[in-house]
């Protein structure tokens, strides 16, 4: 969720990491007070990007106050004790920057894209609403209003995002993940000044936070400034563990039905519980990309589209998707639109079919360095943005990943074998932890 | 040969002083004689190439709506003796990327490569440009994907208001036809309106390109005729001006939703015009830039009706209007067109002021240089500038015509051009207290791609 209306990038398949010959660029520093800093160098051009990511997102609500995350995120930019509502937002375009904020299911995070020698400024501001946000009435009541707007823009305005919502709330049995990040719209309705205080004491400290700085700057020169203006700031001592309700077994196959007039194209979303990247151990999520780029990664030489879109000549489209980085527990994605004349049941029968030959047979060794040369050429093309690059950080490190883990990643990818990746997949598809959604104009007996 | 004009521009940041940040803008002609831009970066091993070929849907002909935007997307679907399959393998195989698209005014082919394998990913993009198959089989399959998208549009409010306006405001030009073409018209088009559209889109005398990354001139310019040299010159004409044709009002068009989406315009500004810095100041004060604009303090930050309110103006080719968009509950939505339309009388009436100016001018100067940050990006600004009509020197001189716009200019500007008798508003939705006196129009099926809202 961002608080401002950008055209939000689709969300990000965890794909690419740094090269190896990117790590010397990276420096990471630990405050006293248990502020985490990483710096990435890039000095072609005299800008930088700030970064300052909390290790809380709508996964750490408490129940019944969703979106109180993401309506904090909001609140950031009104007033503080130094700072007038909006003058934060003033104050960075008055020196040619701009700024925003986003919220996830992990991470809360603030950032802005300002001339290099404008860093100390920026981490001035940035550090005083860690602290000293004023949080007036008048202030919560207009932006709820505003967050109510957004949901309708986001949400109840397009039905693919409000069956995503549905789905999720049927993949998580007992994880807050199935709640969604922008909140539900009554839970909003009632967030109040004391939902959102609770939370922003809590939660917003040094020892709660990851400082990414990147562009033309030098390590140590961010050291000292974060010393100045962040290193003052006292940790909170009673931070809480960060400890989510996991999910228990699950036993049962859930299959949904979502029907909206606004749909003009069926298609289905199988999604199946799946394991995260973790600290020191990621070589099963490695192998689940694989399987997810061999499956749906092209809509010409994947499995799915070969099968479906080429050969049986059935699908308008068919893919797969999995993003490793995660805090806890993920899905992996498997979806199709068949073309007119097919329907749902048919076209989901044909894609199982296609999965379980797969799964039988697995990986090609075409097949897997067809994968191997599109991540490599990937991390390339992503050293061109290092803002793409402060994200990838600031993203593991909320998620429980370290600096190193980022940086093995891409050699874990390099690594994986074809064993693996059918190992995986059998391990994946089990019926009992997926969600099956139909989305569908309406329903049969409706038109009957 | 290879004609090399080399300008070292430095990108000053207005506050800072600094002016550290340079790129060398070199023109490249190729022994082919087709021109080019280029920054060398060789920091990383890939080049991003940006190519548009002046024309897109606009050429469609009238009995064959939708071609161009069909072809285009046949473009990646089998070249030579490849088919869809084979040459989406060899692509991937290389680790190149490449994008086709189109608008009312240019067809844009987007490109990266890497420098390890960059000749045979030019052969291969080479191939795609210049000897694309359309396959029957090819056609069928993509002819379904632009109608299901087609479908989807129509159930989209944005869409239906995009749509519709475009329709009111350019009617009897192309920018007034839906330029994916209608779901009768995508399903009559057969395999020689393909090669047609592709014969009148993709001819080298209308190309423009821009190139960023691990390449030399010399390199670049063999690589251009490699890419190009075999497209024909062409033989449609391009089409000419047409003013914004929309009359002040309202205009709802009904559809069942719980937000109403509402596009509305007047009249804007040529980019050659002299007042062109002044107006697009003047847009950003408005409702261009972000928190600070008016429109959105008065309808976001004081009133909590929208998530957000914008406006840009818009040059296109050959139609220049100013348009904003904003969305807002059906229950609201009357309030925050009064706010829209208050401000939009206040600006005209009062103009701004001294230190609305100043901040203006501050961002604007400040934020350019940051704009210039990758490859991608730049290739993207070299190929812009060229279709725009500017010079080189654009890139050092800009942010001193920004800063060169007086208060008095202004508004004068805010005066002339700001219309609010002629501002129209297309409303999709179902918003409550906008029925008595507005027209009520049933959606139409098909729509028109997004109102741009850049510079």
């Amino acid at each position: 969720m961002l608080r401002r209306p950008a055209i939000a990038a689709a969300a990000s398949f965890a794909l690419a990491a740094p090269a190896a010959a990117q790590d010397d660029a990276v420096t990471s520093y630990t405050l006293d007070n248990g502020l985490e800093i990483v710096v990435i160098e890039d000095h072609r051009a005299p800008v930088v990007t700030h970064m300052l990511w909390y290790r809380v997102g709508s996964a750490d609500e408490p129940v019944g106050a969703s979106g109180v995350a993401h309506f904090l995120e909001h609140l950031l930019f009104k007033a503080t004790d130094d700072l007038e509502a909006g003058e934060f937002s003033a104050t960075v375009a008055a020196n040619g920057g701009s700024d925003n904020a986003f919220t996830s299911t992990d991470y809360t995070a603030y950032f802005q894209r300002v001339a290099a020698d404008r860093l100390g400024l920026m981490m001035e501001m940035e550090a005083d609403r860690m602290n000293d946000l004023a949080l007036t009435d008048e202030d919560i009541e207009t932006e709820r209003q505003v967050i109510v707007e957004e949901r309708n823009q986001r949400v109840e305005s397009n039905p693919g995002a409000l069956a995503r919502e549905q789905m999720a709330a049927a993949q998580y049995i007992n994880h807050p993940y199935g709640r969604p990040v922008i909140g539900w719209m009554h839970e909003i309705e009632g967030l109040g000044r004391e939902e959102v205080r609770d939370f922003y004491e809590t939660f917003y400290s040094p020892n709660d936070a990851v400082l990414v700085v990147a562009g033309d700057v030098m390590p140590e020169e961010v050291l000292a400034l974060a010393e100045e203006h962040y290193g003052p700031i006292p940790a909170e001592p009673d931070l809480p563990e960060r400890v989510r309700p996991q999910e228990p077994p699950q036993r049962a196959e859930r299959r949904l039905t979502y029907a909206d007039p606004r749909v003009s194209q069926p298609y289905l979303v199988r999604s199946y519980l799946a394991p995260e990247r973790d600290p020191g151990a990621q070589e099963e999520a490695a192998a689940l990309t694989y399987l997810a780029e061999i499956l749906g990664g092209s809509s010409f030489t994947s499995v799915l589209a070969e099968a479906l879109v080429f050969e049986q000549d059935i699908a308008l489209y068919a893919g797969a998707g999995y993003d490793g980085k995660s805090l806890d527990d993920t899905t992996f994605n498997l979806s199709v639109a068949p073309k007119p004349g097919t329907d749902l049941a048919a076209a989901e029968e044909a894609m199982d079919a296609v999965i379980a030959e797969f799964v039988e047979a697995g990986p090609t060794e075409e097949q897997m360095q067809r994968v191997r040369a599109r991540l490599n050429a990937s991390e390339i093309y992503a050293r061109d943005s290092v803002e793409g690059l402060a994200r990838r950080y600031g993203a593991a490190l909320t998620q429980s990943l370290t600096v190193e883990d980022v940086q093995a990643w891409p050699d874990i990818l390099r690594a994986v074998t074809a064993e693996e990746v059918q190992a995986a997949a059998r391990a994946l598809f089990d019926p009992d932890q997926s969600v099956t959604l139909n989305v569908i104009p309406e329903r049969e007996e409706e038109t009957e | 040969m290879i004609r090399l004009l080399s300008l070292s521009l430095a990108l000053g940041l207005s506050l800072t002083g600094a002016a550290r940040a340079a790129i060398e803008i070199e023109e490249v002609t190729s022994p082919g004689g087709i021109e080019a831009w280029l920054v060398e970066d060789h920091s990383i091993p890939f080049t991003a190439l940006e190519i548009r070929f002046m024309g897109g849907t606009s050429l469609d002909e009238a009995g064959s709506l939708g071609a161009v935007n069909l072809m285009t997307g046949l473009i990646e679907e089998g070249a030579a003796d490849m088919d869809a399959r084979a040459f989406q393998a060899a692509r991937e195989d290389l680790g190149a990327s490449f994008s086709f698209d189109v608008g009312p005014d240019t067809l844009r082919v987007s490109a990266r490569m890497l420098s390890e394998n960059r000749d045979e990913a030019v052969d291969l993009l080479r191939d795609a440009l210049v000897e694309p198959r359309f396959d029957d089989i090819a056609l069928e399959r993509v002819r379904g994907q632009v109608q299901a998208g087609l479908r989807q549009d129509a159930q989209n409010p944005r869409r239906i208001g995009n749509r519709a306006f475009y329709e009111m405001a350019f009617e009897g030009h192309p920018y007034g036809r839906p330029d994916k073409g209608t779901d009768e018209s995508v399903a009559a088009l057969t395999r020689e309106d393909i090669v047609a559209a592709h014969r009148r889109a993709l001819v080298r005398d209308r190309v423009y390109v821009g190139a960023v990354g691990d390449i030399t001139p010399d390199e670049l310019g063999a690589l251009i005729d490699e890419l190009l040299g075999d497209l024909p010159e062409s033989e449609a004409a391009l089409p000419g001006h047409v003013d914004f044709g929309l009359e002040g009002g309202t205009t709802v068009i009904d559809f069942p939703t719980p937000q109403s989406v509402a596009l509305f315009g007047q009249p804007g500004i040529e980019r050659h015009d002299d007042d062109f810095f002044a107006a697009y100041i003047l847009n950003h004060i408005l409702g261009g830039g972000g928190f600070e604009s008016r429109l959105m303090q008065e309808v976001r930050e004081k009133r909590g009706l929208t998530y957000g309110v914008g406006t840009s103006l818009v040059p296109l080719e050959n139609a220049e209007f100013w348009v904003g968009s904003v969305a807002s509950s059906n229950a609201s939505m009357a309030q925050a067109i009064e706010v829209i339309r208050d401000e939009w009388t206040r600006i005209a009436e009062g103009g701004v002021t001294e230190k609305e100016l100043e901040d203006a001018k501050t961002f604007l100067t400040g934020e350019y240089p940051l704009r210039f940050d990758g490859n991608g990006p730049i290739a993207e600004i070299l190929v812009g500038m060229q279709l725009t009509g500017l010079p080189e020197s654009y890139v050092t001189e800009r942010n001193a015509m920004v800063e060169a716009v007086t208060l008095e200019e202004i508004n004068r500007v805010a005066a002339e051009l700001v219309e609010p008798e002629k501002l129209h508003f297309v409303v999709v939705g179902q918003p409550e207290g906008l029925s008595e006196g507005a027209p009520r129009v049933v959606a139409p099926e098909v729509l028109l791609p997004e109102v741009t809202l850049a510079e």
